[in-house]
């Protein structure tokens, strides 16, 4: 069948708008619900890592949005170690304010560039839970495996030396493999670790599989997942230097 | 059943299977079958995304001109595979998390583009409705197939319930790790494909 040329150009435009209104229609009809799952999922993850619920409770909106109201979300500058008050529960945003100059700033620390973390943002967040029987800090980290981003959540005792928990909310490391950061069974290692030597110098940290030399800090990494155990231990190095959340933990501490 | 839907409908299953015949499909039977529900659901996206680019390819078939065709259909499938992305991250969102870029890469997936090319484009909806959903049914079988031995020998559970409870949380079993990899399921596959070709003789190639 011979077509015209007219005809052609004719036939994309139309398949093309077809299409993309297909897409967009379902793509903004769907968009409060798919924010609602992505909410709930991180004020789990939140849950999960403070002790508030079980590592593997699933609470419905109502419930984590209950719970949630105990939790305290505050605004943290990492430059003047000052509190900054009161924020929206927003991890999108601090992500997102990373990415801009104008709010945030290069990273220096050596763990920082294991984890390929570039740039801190100024304003960082700080969760308190003050469910007298949970209470703990929680704080955002992210950083680089070996394929992906990995977001997630690190809770710490109210001494702000002890790991309590923590929870990866979003990666794409390899299923079985790298995945694993957020099987119970691992996680399940990181409660009760120390994060600073006596010296005040951040030594929390994820070995090679097997390589454990002392589990007062270091958490056994992953067998056939070291790039991505490792990249773990750097994040969560990279986030409590002096230049993300790590004034906050000594002058708490002090 | 007509004896030709018959075989347009059940034909991918076995003597035609993408999987273990045409060797289609390979990267996502490898990538989402380390657990039975990922398999599951990848199943199910793919048979919405193959059966609906086999129909609306075939229903434009006279119109597609048939110099900008492999776009055409690709544009179909592209669209199909965001739809049913989107969808599943509304409804299904745990599930969405874990099968993450797979289903983006749907698009990929020769089996679609193969069965729009090779029957869409050339018979009328009804059938390319069916011979997409005989390949989706060709599919889901092997990755079902695969997805139970390795969920099963590789984590000792099915659909996240323990089944052999695993040394490491205190039971007897003690997991298979290659199962995990995907060479694991290279295994499986093989060894299907030499069970299958056992059983029907007629799918054995001649010797050189």
């Amino acid at each position: 069948m011979d077509f015209s040329n007219r005809y052609i150009v004719g036939f994309s435009l139309a398949l093309c708008l077809v299409c993309s209104l297909a897409v967009s229609t379902t793509a903004v009809a769907l968009k409060d619900r798919q924010a609602a799952n992505a909410l709930l999922d991180m004020q789990t993850q939140i849950l999960r890592v403070s002790g508030m619920i079980e590592a593997d409770a699933k609470p419905s909106a109502e419930e984590a949005a209950e719970m949630f109201k105990t939790i305290k979300v505050m605004g943290f500058s990492p430059e003047s170690g000052e509190l900054l008050g009161d924020m929206p529960f927003d991890s999108k945003a601090i992500i997102k304010s990373s990415k801009a100059a104008a709010t945030s700033t290069d990273a220096t620390s050596e763990a920082a560039e294991r984890a390929r973390v570039s740039r801190i943002p100024k304003e960082l967040m700080i969760l308190e839970v003050t469910d007298p029987e949970n209470a703990c800090f929680v704080f955002l980290i992210w950083g680089n495996g070996l394929w992906s981003t990995m977001y997630g959540y690190i809770a710490l005792e109210t001494d702000l030396k002890t790991v309590k928990g923590i929870a990866f909310y979003e990666h794409g490391e390899t299923a079985g493999l790298g995945g694993e950061i957020v099987n119970p069974t691992w996680v399940a290692q990181w409660p009760g670790k120390k994060v600073f030597d006596d010296s005040g110098k951040v030594i929390l940290d994820v070995t090679k599989f097997g390589k454990v030399d002392d589990d007062t800090y270091q958490v056994d990494g992953i067998s056939g997942a070291t790039i991505t155990s490792v990249a773990v231990g750097a994040t969560v190095q990279a986030w409590f230097d002096d230049e993300a959340f790590g004034k906050f933990l000594k002058k708490e501490v002090q | 059943m007509k004896k030709e839907t018959k075989e347009i409908l059940f034909g991918p299953v076995h003597l035609a299977n993408p999987i273990t015949l045409q060797v289609l499909g390979i990267c996502s039977a490898l990538a989402v079958t380390t657990q039975l529900e990922p398999a599951l659901v990848m199943s199910a996206a793919l048979t919405f995304v193959l059966v609906g680019s086999n129909v609306t390819v075939s229903l434009l078939r006279n119109k597609i001109p048939g110099s900008i065709r492999v776009i055409t259909q690709l544009a179909i499938i592209a669209s199909l595979v965001i739809l049913a992305d989107q969808i599943m991250k509304a409804f299904l969102f745990d599930v969405s998390k874990q099968l993450s870029v797979f289903v983006g890469l749907i698009i990929t997936n020769c089996i679609v583009m193969g069965r729009a090319e090779a029957f869409a484009m050339a018979n009328p909806p009804m059938k390319a409705a069916l011979d997409g959903l005989g390949n989706s049914l060709g599919y889901s079988v092997i990755l079902i197939i695969v997805g139970f031995f390795r969920e099963l020998l590789g984590s000792g559970k099915l659909l996240g319930h323990v089944v052999m409870p695993t040394v490491n949380n205190g039971g007897w079993y003690n997991p298979n790790g290659l199962m995990v990899l995907s060479p694991g399921a290279f295994f499986i596959i093989g060894l299907l494909i030499w069970a299958q070709r056992s059983y029907s003789a007629q799918l054995q190639e001649d010797e050189n």
